[in-house]
């Protein structure tokens, strides 16, 4: 078999802890080869070892079936290496093509010639169907035409193994559509490409053999096309995973939450969020759909607090709170879980136990006059950290910091589960997430749920939208132009309510 | 998997001390090499002279120890609980000689004032023009973006040149020496006891110690700070805007009124290092009509950085701080040039700057260890 690299037994220790257990993974030329794993399975450090930022314990990699070491990026380069990271790594004031050339640059006499590069550059961007403007600058451009840069840095460095990090999480879908595309296109030139994700949806449409990690350790690899994604997702976690959310019909209640032409001006003198009016009941979960900068973070910020509303009313349980503080909206039983955790979610240099008692310090038992209750907060800390099962070093001790994601991700929604709201804003409560966090996270918007709770929530993911929601509200440039019922629509239907080309009554 | 939440214990205690202490012994290394250079056959002795501080002289000397020590600790507090709450108090110096003038003043003004009341009178003047004199950047801050570094220095240069006219145009002013007069002695602060430890024996003359009750304040503004820091809502909140404003406006906090209150308690700590100065003694210290910004208010920079920003830290920083500034005031017995004993000291504090270096190279370390133990925990899965 053709092995354009392989990594063979290999063996990663790090103080305490075994990163990588004698791990496998052979590369074929020509092949999309997905890296499936939980958040710590070790797919980072495998990575990591092949673009030579650690020297694996034991093991060893083969290039066209030749043993090579690789000491550090440069020689990972050297050997045609390259790797699209999470977080762009691109100079926001420099255009494209500055970019892509960037320390391999063309110079003659000390002069830089930019030309050849731009040539180059062109005829890269026709035969990948990449569609970047050379001369564009970083920040005036779309996430996803940054990350086709971050592509095409590679091809011009003539890369052959192109290796993409969670390349899919800062996309949207349609985004995910178009990248999926040139996936193909760069395998049908004959690059190969490793793609870390724990997206199985992904890995179903374009991958052609997926390995699986766990715990650090190699769990085998499968043909994707022979292959359900409930295998799959079995392989990763090590057990049965429910994808399909369990839940009883909604039994919608009263009316807890209600907005009225609600009216936001952009900075651009545009409506981001125009005349949106809608209702959420108690006891049921009512989705915003859509592609991500239709408006749906400003009316967030607007029904929290956080940004003032230039027009339009929002009450909750019968109270006018369109200009209460937010203190006041949070004391009434509002709860939110913030799309960025760690903006908003955290105070990161706090320990957990403190960021647990973020939006309750000032209630009675919690202090007494001006005097904080440290027992208090301790025992309610150490009760979530055993029911939200979040996992830290130290306990409630621990500096937020120093958690991971997903365990911050669930210390924020065992706080605001906590405060036990009445009406709870969950934005992309699982963006991020493996998929045991995001099944856990589904049940407890669900028990909130049925708890008589009413439950707003702002999703990304169609999958997400489809399985969770009671009724589904799409957003489409500040405006819903959609209220269906899940069972009614179809994920295409939704697709094209979210592109704006078709309109229902709102 | 019940784990006690409780604050860190003896360990956390000696990780937190160790890069000061680090920093001190760097310092006091690089010190000796500059004896060395200046008077070999001395350094020995000279460092021993450091070393002993205000001991050379028994108990007076420590007495003027911990009273050169005294409006260090509460500029020191200023600026170590602005950072606590993450502001930069750059404004000490103009804080601290806004306050001065106010208390001068009004233990000149008002001799009226029955007993206690007349230096009790003036140390509050000083307190509330410090607040007021924070106060202007904090509401810049808070309302209009401002950094308050920029408007903290145009407040020191406001506060010197406006010190200087209203001394001119006012009765507290010496124009023979160019400074103001003499506090009445009814609103010196007293010696509350201390001068009977204080004290050394010249013959059969006794001579007391500088030392008064200006110790004790800065020792319960320290408790006080120490106290609403770590046990009360109010300073809870202040450190949460100071460690993430958006994740306090989030939680309900009013962000705006904390960094403004931030800063008139930063204000008030240095006004009243500013009246403990100049309140010392009737012939003590006078405001000299010059245009320099007092530089005590910088020295509690260095203060907060050595103590950590720690309340209690600060106390034990600024004793130490006065206690090299004595050893140096005796090393001219050794015929060092004052300016070695500057050079010195200020080596010492410059290498507290890089504790905070040194103790975010110790926290990264921790933390990359304890990320792979969380690591390893998730694993056990």
């Amino acid at each position: 078999m053709d092995y354009v690299i392989e990594m063979l037994h290999i063996v990663k220790d790090f103080p305490g802890i075994r990163a990588n257990d004698d791990i496998t993974l052979q590369l074929r030329r020509g092949e999309i080869h997905a890296l499936l794993g939980e958040n710590g399975a070790g797919k980072s450090t495998l990575m990591s070892i092949l673009f030579g930022l650690y020297q694996p314990d034991g093991g060893s990699i083969r290039k066209d079936g030749k043993e090579v070491r690789i000491n550090d990026p440069n020689d990972a380069n050297a050997l045609g290496i390259g790797m699209v990271h999470q977080h762009f790594k691109l100079v926001h004031n420099f255009t494209v093509l500055e970019n892509i050339i960037l320390g391999a640059e063309t110079v003659k006499n000390g002069r830089l010639i930019m030309g050849e590069a731009r040539k180059k550059v062109m005829a890269l961007s026709e035969k990948y169907h990449l569609k970047v403007d050379p001369d564009a600058k970083i920040e005036d451009i779309t996430v996803g035409m940054q990350q086709r840069v971050e592509i095409l840095k590679m091809l011009y460095r003539d890369n052959e193994i192109l290796i993409f990090d969670e390349p899919t999480a800062v996309l949207t879908p349609q985004e995910i559509d178009e990248l999926m595309k040139i996936m193909k296109g760069l395998t049908a030139e004959g690059k190969s490409i490793l793609f870390i994700t724990h997206k199985l949806n992904e890995i179903k449409a374009v991958a052609d053999r997926c390995s699986v990690l766990r715990k650090g350790r190699y769990i085998g690899t499968v043909d994707v096309a022979d292959t359900t994604k409930e295998e799959m997702s079995e392989m990763m976690v090590g057990r049965k995973v429910n994808f399909a959310v369990d839940k009883a019909p909604a039994q919608p209640g009263e009316v807890a939450f209600s907005v009225k032409d609600l009216t936001m001006r952009g900075p651009h003198g545009k409506n981001v969020v125009n005349d949106v009016s809608f209702d959420v009941r108690r006891g049921e979960i009512v989705c915003i759909a859509g592609i991500d900068g239709n408006g749906q973070s400003e009316l967030v910020y607007a029904l929290t607090g956080l940004m003032k509303q230039d027009r339009g009313t929002i009450m909750m349980k019968g109270h006018d709170i369109s200009h209460a503080t937010i203190r006041a909206r949070n004391d009434h039983g509002l709860g939110h879980i913030p799309e960025d955790r760690h903006r908003y979610g955290l105070v990161l240099d706090y320990s957990l136990a403190e960021n647990m008692v973020l939006k309750s310090y000032h209630k009675p038992g919690f202090q007494k006059h001006g005097f904080r209750n440290f027992t208090r907060m301790n025992e309610v800390t150490d009760q979530l950290i055993e029911r939200f099962d979040i996992r830290s070093g130290q306990g409630g001790r621990t500096v937020a910091r120093s958690m991971s994601g997903g365990n911050q991700q669930k210390a924020i929604v065992a706080r605001e589960i906590f405060t036990d709201p009445d009406v709870l804003i969950a934005v992309q409560p699982t963006r991020g997430l493996d998929v045991g966090a995001i099944e856990y996270i589904h049940k407890q918007l669900v028990d909130a749920r049925d708890a008589g709770k009413a439950v707003l929530l702002v999703s990304l993911e169609l999958d997400e939208v489809m399985n969770l929601s009671d009724r589904i509200l799409v957003m489409f440039e500040g405006e819903i132009v959609a209220d269906v019922r899940p069972g009614d629509v179809t994920v295409q239907e939704l697709g094209l309510y979210m592109a704006g080309s078709k309109r229902g009554k709102a | 998997m019940m784990k006690k939440t409780r604050g860190s214990g003896l360990g956390g205690f000696a990780a937190s001390v160790l890069p000061s202490l680090i920093a001190i012994i760097v310092g006091l290394l690089f010190g000796f090499i500059i004896l060395l250079i200046s008077n070999p056959a001395q350094a020995v002795q000279g460092l021993k002279v450091i070393l002993l501080g205000g001991f050379n002289d028994g108990l007076f000397g420590v007495g003027q120890t911990l009273y050169y020590a005294t409006p260090l600790i509460l500029t020191g507090l200023s600026v170590g609980f602005a950072f606590k709450t993450g502001l930069f108090n750059i404004g000490a110096s103009g804080q601290l000689i806004t306050g001065a003038f106010a208390a001068i003043w009004t233990a000149v003004n008002c001799d009226w004032l029955p007993g206690p009341l007349h230096w009790i009178v003036p140390i509050l003047a000083a307190i509330l023009v410090g607040g007021l004199w924070g106060a202007v950047p904090g509401l810049f801050k808070s309302l209009l973006g401002v950094n308050e570094v920029i408007a903290c220095i145009m407040m020191n240069y406001i506060g010197m040149y406006g010190v200087n006219y209203l001394i001119k145009i006012s009765n507290i002013y010496d124009k023979l020496k160019n400074q103001t007069v003499s506090v009445p002695s009814s609103a010196a602060l007293p010696n509350g006891g201390l001068e009977h430890l204080f004290y050394k024996m010249r013959g059969n003359f006794v001579r007391f110690s500088s030392i008064n009750i200006g110790f004790y304040i800065a020792v319960i503004a320290a408790v006080v700070i120490y106290v609403l820091l770590t046990k009360t809502t109010f300073g809870y909140e202040l450190k949460a805007c100071g460690y993430n404003r958006d994740a306090s406006r989030f939680a309900g906090i009013n962000e705006k009124r904390s960094v403004l209150m931030s800063m008139v308690i930063a204000g008030m700590l240095s006004g009243a290092a500013g009246a403990v100065m100049y309140l010392a003694k009737s012939d003590g210290l006078h405001i000299d009509v010059i245009e320099v910004l007092a530089t005590q208010g910088f020295n509690g920079i260095p203060v907060a950085l050595l103590g950590l920003s720690n309340p209690i830290g600060i106390v034990f920083s600024g004793i130490f701080i006065a206690h090299l500034n004595q050893g140096g005031y005796y090393l001219q017995k050794l015929n060092y040039m004052p300016e070695i004993i500057d050079i010195i000291i200020g080596a010492i504090i410059y290498f507290a700057a890089f504790s905070l270096i040194v103790r975010n190279v110790i926290a990264a370390l921790a933390r990359r260890r304890e990320a792979k133990a969380v690591q390893g925990k998730g694993n056990e899965r």
